[in-house]
């Protein structure tokens, strides 16, 4: 097979996220594209058994990968509620294989799953096409462990691990390399390392004595085609945005400062930063949202390239802020991993919502750079992006990604630091030296930089409106619309050193797919298999400078999104006269490729 | 340095009679007999008529957003340990919008120097009344008197475990300068309260002690390892009584030469004697308690927090983007 899709799902305490995660880890080291998706409740632990206490991880693995999937060709089943909710929720293909812990189906567990009959597969409705394979996970895991001196409950906290065992045998998986990721995972506990192990081997083993019913799959290397030769590992997109700001600073030759408050799904940035002293990044947990934008733009004014990671909510208690760092033209990188909303809202979900907040959402004319990432791994560049546009034109930029994105794992070429592009921090004249003042440009409309610890560039900066000559404050009419339209004109050149938006599948065909961040990958299926135009927007604003050019293009524009239609909107006033066709989805989750096609073709 | 170092080129645009105008003087007085160059100095502000303080103070200077002044401080001095920071804020900035920064800078002890400029009022919305407004207190926004109990700053300070606390008038420029000169060797978030007057909205707020004929009997300056005395001979001191039955501690007034007057310790680690000290005042007919009433050593949050990125650093063995990145499980392709 080409690709194949996996979905481990279980109680919110069984681990489903770390059996998912190392599941695809173990696919990226042996050479598969991955895309993954994890799906679990906001809850850290709903009741246990219920339907609400369901976790699931989904993940593609093979070449061609561009999605986590729509449906799964495995599934593992830890209990009755996650059977329950996979079945509902049609997570399986009809010919799918369903491994389900018989010894979780019991007469408890189906009363805390609100079943009505006792049996299950009838209940649920599963056809005769999916192959169920009933394994004694609960059972067999206590069998392993029988000689370990562990209590029940630890034994019980293993299971994931049979069940991983069993997977990795499923899929030709060596199991050399799952322990060494294994004992790699536990290193600080090493303790858990011994009777994982044990576990995982088990399972691996009754997949061999399994071989009569059930065949195992071999997925096919991906080729090297269309890929940039290089090292690769799997990375989650939080950890790219972590790790893309990390390598602007050292390519920069500046401090990297973080001031933010922990919120889901951004919060995973604030860990990764926090733990990366040794590249001397200062990681701050301020007080408040407030506190870690502004303590942000402190550290801006005072000469680092300074950034703060948020979610929605977030988003909305830091605008002031931002529009601070607009009127006293400071660099600044403001991350939006987007969920749904509006208010608390769905925290742990996907959504493409946060659009207009970021474009629009300030008080005044207070325009700011937005970018977003498209893939997990994409995270990294744009937020490196996000940080050489900050610091070489004296902006706020804020840069979208989302849940989807942010806890999801795609393939990643690691880049050598040589190789990303240079970045040149916005500075100041020396002949300037003396008579200084925070209104001074040079050509292309970018205030000068100088900050604290310069002598001679002694100034004051300001939320106020400032004189466009000198730099105080100034009421005067004149150059208030004067000062309004500098700091548009600023952001508006940036569209010189942008790249074009690509066209992406058949250019020639008469419908274009539009999208804009994280939908990259499931828009790219779709206008595969409709064999049909994709653009797919990084840069938001300013807009690409031949949006219109491609967008006129085509007979038929559909903007695909997951909101009622901001990024349509917003290209209906950025380009107008062209006829904008959208679609569009709020659950909470990812688009599944075949809605879209099927939208598309009729 | 001349303290004209430190004066900008902008006309200072406080009210006429403005309390404002004596504390940014004593400021350019303080700042030139510390000696620190201009362009090792920000001065942070918030909004209010104090925060325009930063205008008129030759050096860097940032006048930001209503109530954020003491995490944009706390951002430039904590990513730059080695700039002078200084904080200029006032009662509604400091202790309404802003009263969240303001209990985090103090708790994690970040080396700041905060103005507080108290004139019991805002001033630049024309007006209304704030949080250290006294109860019953008649403005546009309280037409019929308030009906909230103010903030007392120093308890808030102490409460937040506050390293120092001084109280200082806008008539009174020695002590101003005095304070503003300790604030700033002080390693730690040090808070001035300058009581202000606010000729237009609020004047006579602080009249009880400002008033020239009263001040010596109505507030007394204490000094660290002096005696406490007041009275416009020195004839009086301060005393501890303690309840016989409740055990409450009392501040009392003893003639000057008993031998129970206290002497001032600022350096003392257990607040209770200074949480006495800044309650006094005509409501407990005792004097206002001015000058450094507080002044303890703690460990700084900006030298901790580069502290422990050195130390990791330099134990750490991938100090690059490129060496972090070669720890990577990963395969070619």
């Amino acid at each position: 097979m080409q690709q194949v899709v996996v979905r481990f799902c279980g109680d919110s305490g069984d681990g489903m996220q770390l059996t998912g995660n190392l599941f695809s880890s173990l696919s990226a080291i042996l050479g598969h594209e991955i895309s993954t998706l994890p799906d679990f409740p906001a809850e850290i632990r709903a009741p246990q058994g219920t339907i609400g206490g369901v976790s699931g991880f989904q993940v593609a693995l093979g070449s061609g990968i561009y999605t986590p999937g729509d449906k799964a060709d495995v599934i593992v089943a830890m209990n009755a509620a996650a059977l329950k909710v996979s079945a509902m929720s049609k997570h399986y293909h009809e010919h799918a294989i369903l491994i389900v812990d018989t010894d979780s189906l019991t007469g408890k567990d189906l009363e805390k799953a609100q079943y009505k009959t006792n049996n299950p597969f009838t209940e649920l409705g599963i056809p005769e096409s999916v192959q169920i394979v009933p394994v004694a996970l609960t059972t067999l895991t206590k069998e392993a462990l029988k000689d370990s001196g562990l209590d029940n409950k630890s034994m019980l906290k293993s299971r994931n691990m049979f069940a991983l065992g069993l997977i990795c045998w499923l899929f030709y998986l060596p199991m050399d390399e799952a322990i060494h990721l294994l004992e790699d995972k536990f290193k600080k506990k090493p303790a858990l390392i011994e009777p994982n192990t044990k576990v995982m081997v088990d399972g691996y083993n009754y997949g061999q004595n399994l071989a009569l019913s059930v065949n195992q799959i071999r997925v096919e290397e991906s080729g090297s085609k269309n890929h940039e030769s290089g090292r690769y590992t799997s990375i989650a997109g939080n950890k790219a945005t972590a790790w893309g700001l990390i390598a602007a600073a050292e390519k920069a030759g500046k401090h990297l400062f973080l001031g933010s408050y922990p919120i889901t799904p951004a919060t995973d940035i604030l860990h990764e930063l926090a733990s990366r002293k040794d590249m001397n990044v200062m990681a701050i947990q301020a007080e408040d949202e407030i506190a870690g934008v502004c303590t942000a733009i402190g550290a801006a004014f005072a000469g680092d390239l300074a950034c703060t990671t948020t979610s929605g909510p977030g988003l909305s208690l830091k605008s002031e802020a931002i529009g601070l760092a607009v009127m006293a033209e400071l660099p600044l990188v403001v991350v939006d991993v987007q969920r749904g909303g509006p208010s608390t809202g769905l925290p742990t979900k996907t959504e493409q919502t946060d659009l207009l907040q970021a474009l629009y959402g300030r008080n005044g004319e207070c325009p700011a750079v937005v970018l977003a990432a498209s893939s997990s791994a994409n995270c990294f560049d744009f937020a490196y992006e996000a940080c050489k546009i900050a610091l070489e034109n004296m902006t706020p930029v804020i840069l979208l990604t989302d849940t989807y994105l942010a806890n999801g794992t795609a393939l990643w070429r690691i880049p050598k630091l040589a190789e990303l592009p240079a970045i040149k921090p916005q500075s100041v004249p020396e002949e300037l030296k003396g008579h200084f003042n925070p209104a001074l440009r040079d050509e292309r409309g970018v205030r000068y930089w100088a900050f604290p610890g310069m002598e001679g560039f002694e100034h004051r900066n300001i939320g106020l409106e400032r004189d466009a000559e000198r730099g105080t404050i100034s009421t005067n009419p004149e150059n208030h619309e004067k000062m309004v339209r500098a700091r548009q004109a600023k952001i508006a050149q940036i569209a010189n050193v942008i790249p074009d938006v690509q066209v992406q599948g058949n250019a020639k065909s008469g419908t274009l797919l539009v999208g804009w961040g994280s939908t990259e990958g499931h828009l790219h299926a779709a206008a595969n298999e409709l064999n049909c135009a994709l653009a797919q927007f990084n840069y938001i604003h300013p807009l690409p400078k031949n949006t219109r050019e491609v967008l006129s293009r085509y007979k038929r524009v559909i903007v695909c999104e997951l909101n009622t239609g901001q990024f349509a909107n917003y290209l209906r006033s950025q380009v107008p006269g062209i006829a904008i066709e959208q679609y569009n989805e709020i659950q909470g989750q990812p688009f599944a490729v075949e809605r879209i096609v099927k939208y598309a073709g009729k | 340095m001349p303290a004209s170092d430190f004066k900008s080129d902008q006309y200072v645009r406080f009210c006429p009679g403005c309390g404002d105008h004596a504390i940014c003087m004593a400021l350019q007085k303080a700042m030139a007999q510390i000696g620190i160059p201009t362009h090792q100095v920000a001065v942070i502000s918030g909004i209010g008529c104090s925060s325009r303080m930063p205008h008129y103070l030759n050096t860097y200077g940032f006048n930001t957003i209503h109530g954020r002044g003491g995490a944009i401080a706390t951002g430039v001095k904590t990513s730059h340990p080695e700039l002078t920071v200084w904080q200029m804020s006032g009662d509604g900035d400091c202790l309404a919008i802003g009263g969240n920064h303001f209990i985090h800078e103090i708790r994690r002890n970040v080396d700041l120097n905060v103005c507080m400029l108290n004139n019991r009022i805002y001033g630049l919305t024309k007006g209304q009344y704030s949080p250290t407004s006294p109860k019953g207190f008649v403005s546009k926004s309280s037409p019929f008197g308030t009906v909230e109990r103010p903030f007392i700053p120093a308890e808030l300070v102490l409460g937040a475990r506050g390293t120092f606390f001084a109280r200082t008038l806008d008539v009174d420029m020695p002590t101003t300068v005095d304070c503003l000169v300790a604030a700033q060797q002080h390693k730690g978030c040090s808070i001035v309260e300058c009581l202000v007057n606010c000729v237009i909205f609020n004047n006579g707020t602080h009249a009880w002690i400002a008033d020239r004929e009263q001040r010596a009997e109505h507030s007394i300056i204490l000094r660290h390892g002096e005696k406490m005395l007041f009275g416009k001979d020195n004839d009086k001191g301060l005393a501890i009584e303690i309840a016989p039955q409740t055990f409450v501690p009392k501040i009392v007034v003893v003639p000057a030469d008993d031998s129970r007057v206290l002497i001032h310790d600022a350096t003392q680690t257990d607040p209770t004697l200074h949480r006495l000290l800044a309650l006094m005042g005509p409501e407990n007919e005792l004097p206002v308690a001015l000058g450094v009433i507080r002044n303890v050593e703690a460990e700084t949050y900006d030298e901790a927090v580069n502290n422990q990125i050195r130390e990791i650093r330099d134990k750490a063995k991938a100090k690059s983007f490129d060496e972090l990145t070669a720890t990577l499980e990963s395969f070619e392709r």
